[in-house]
């Protein structure tokens, strides 16, 4: 393994992580950055919520959790004549396989998300708002509660901010290990201190969200991207992207690289380990589909293409794996996850992530029968669709393309009771 | 019951929350609990359902919904993430040695109750695989077997 240091620059490109170094995240530094600028601007100028709103969606800024739901456009949703409690909850629970950015974003710059979430807050009119944050990244939320404590030192979070009349709280919560808390709604359920299972929707958070009030929930990420955006305008940031795909994004890249790290591209990730060729990729986070790696090398990394080179941008994982890695195994990995995550619920996801599981067990270990691939490919379609949340489809998706770009292994597998490439550790 | 500190930890959880809403500081208190007690017995999980007024049951079904806490006593608790990119960037490795070293396998605890081994799911920090999490609070990057060989006789000299 090679030897690391543990801060790695984001390049000239960054905007939420940039001019970093790994040390410099405390309030007075984020403000030497020019941070709560945005802020200021919005509650001095009395800036009118719906103007955010535009603003927001001119940016074409897309969620950063894995669906790329256009932000603006959901803000849009929450009911701005209600004037009951309306809450605002960040997604920190990254737990997707592969992903690894909101971690940096917390733990290097805390205060970019806390005031991108009190312009979210003031542009929604919420008074308070909690962060749920992954529960194995424990030293992670202790410097997030110290950053909390900041702002609301320096009265960026409090009842009339800064003379404005606008009042925000705003919390750390962590999780304690389940996956399924990242989805959205079982999220609110373990806010409410409950066990994390998905509900059904609608009514959708928007309408009945955080204990029934309405709610708006974003990543951690898109709340980071928000005060740029404030600062340079929705069409600064648009410029920066692709049409419909506005800013830049964090990619996280894991695997068969020599420096695995959040970086903008491969060559940034110090290329392939060993100089070994591209067998495949995972681009979004385990729940996407996989792409072999000659289509992978030839697609642009926005949500649209990689939609059409036939997977999912999701949460920005870019799971890189080399010409000696087993393809049954890899899966055979991602499959546990999926049936050791379910929380249960729905009959088609409990079972049939076991199942799943247990067929590729069996082709693994020289087992293999005629006949399974196809009762692969047809438990998948049975789960796919057929559940409350989308955990059920993130466990179908990585099943049906690994069969489908890779059959000739998994029938290698099943024929010869061995692996075609038998040096995978 | 716990502790005076512990329960000063769990009031601070609850005034995060609306008034009426200390069911939300159930994950929380819970956690504070086994920090204090090693692990969540029953008379610890009635307690802290007492403490915040809710239902036994409502706080028995978060315990063992909630992968981190433990169910039974615990040595030092090793828990290595072995998902896919963790794996493919030497954990698969790491828990080999980790199994070796310890003599036990995941789940297990060594005959002396000094570790626990167990198998983590992504902890979103794929980047410093392999990775390990000890006592659910203390995240251990690029763990090389030399580094875990450290990490274990560290752990044992502090048990001594
Ligand atoms: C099983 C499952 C796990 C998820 N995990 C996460 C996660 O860890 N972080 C996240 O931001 N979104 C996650 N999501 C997506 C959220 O439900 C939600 O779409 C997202 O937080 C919305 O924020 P955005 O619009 O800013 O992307 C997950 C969804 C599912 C179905
Ligand atoms: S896969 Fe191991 S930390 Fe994400």
């Amino acid at each position: 393994m090679n030897a690391r240091s543990e801060f790695i620059d984001y390049g000239p490109e960054a905007i939420i992580l940039a001019g970093l170094t790994g040390r410099n995240w405390r309030l007075a530094d984020y403000v030497a950055r020019g941070g709560y600028e945005a802020l200021k601007k919005i509650l001095t100028e009395k800036t009118p919520p719906q103007a955010i709103i535009a603003e927001l969606k001119k940016s074409a800024l897309r969620g950063r959790g894995g669906a790329g739901f256009p932000t603006g456009l959901k803000w849009s949703f929450v009911p701005q004549q209600y004037s009951g409690d309306k809450y605002l909850v960040c997604n920190s629970d990254e737990g997707e396989p592969g992903t690894f950015k909101d971690r940096d974003i917390l733990r290097y710059n805390p205060h970019v998300l806390i005031e991108g979430m009190a312009i979210a807050a003031y542009a929604m009119g919420c008074r308070r708002g909690y962060n749920y944050i992954h529960g194995e990244i424990w030293d992670t939320y202790e410097r997030c509660e110290e950053a909390l404590e900041e702002a609301y030192q320096a009265r960026y979070l409090c009842d009339n901010i800064l003379g404005s009349g606008f009042s925000f709280h705003l919390y750390n919560q962590h999780g304690f290990g389940a996956y399924i808390c990242g989805e959205e709604t079982a999220l609110l359920e373990s806010l409410e201190g409950k066990k994390g299972l998905p509900r059904y929707k609608p009514p959708f958070p928007a309408s009945y969200g955080l204990y029934g009030k309405p709610t708006t929930i974003n990543n951690t990420e898109t709340f980071a991207a928000v005060p740029w955006i404030i600062n340079r305008g929705g069409e600064a940031f648009l410029n920066l992207g692709r049409p419909n795909n506005g800013g830049t994004k964090i990619f996280s890249v894991s695997g068969d690289v020599e420096r695995p790290g959040n970086a903008k591209l491969l060559e940034m990730a110090g290329g392939m380990r060993a100089g070994r060729k591209l067998k495949a990729c995972i681009p979004g986070g385990s729940s996407m589909p996989v792409l072999p790696g000659e289509a992978m090398m030839q697609t642009d990394m926005d949500y649209d293409s990689i939609a059409k080179a036939g997977s999912m941008l999701g949460s920005g994982g870019v799971i890189v794996m080399d010409e000696t890695r087993c393809m049954v195994r890899s899966l055979l990995r991602v499959s546990y996850f999926y049936f050791e995550e379910s929380c249960g619920q729905c009959t088609p996801c409990r079972e049939g992530t076991g199942w799943l599981w247990r067929v590729l067990n069996r082709i693994e270990h020289g087992e293999g029968r005629n006949g399974d691939l196809e009762l692969l490919t047809s438990v998948s379609d049975n789960i796919a669709g057929r559940t409350i949340c989308a955990l059920g489809d993130a466990a179908a998706l990585p099943v049906k393309s690994f069969i489908k770009h890779f059959r000739d292994e998994f029938q290698y597998h099943i024929d010869h009771k061995r692996c075609l490439v038998p040096d995978y550790v | 019951m716990l502790s005076p500190d512990s329960l000063k930890r769990i009031d601070r959880e609850i005034a995060k929350y609306p008034a009426g809403r200390a069911q939300s500081a159930v994950i929380a208190a819970l956690a504070i609990a086994q920090d204090e007690k090693g692990w969540l017995s029953t008379e610890t999980i009635d307690f802290v359902a007492s403490y915040l007024s809710l239902p036994s049951i409502l706080v028995y079904e978060v315990a063992t919904f909630y992968e981190m806490y433990n169910m039974r006593p615990v040595g030092n608790k090793i828990t290595i993430c072995t998902n896919l990119p963790c794996a493919l960037h030497g954990a698969a490795q790491a828990a080999v040695h980790l199994k070796q070293s310890l003599g036990i396998d995941f789940d297990e605890t060594t005959a002396d109750g000094s570790f626990t081994l167990k198998q983590g799911e992504c902890f979103g920090a794929c980047g410093d695989a392999p990775v390990l999490l000890v006592d659910n609070k203390r995240l251990c990057s690029w763990m090389s077997n030399d580094k875990i060989d450290e990490l274990i006789a560290e752990l044992r000299a502090k048990a001594n």
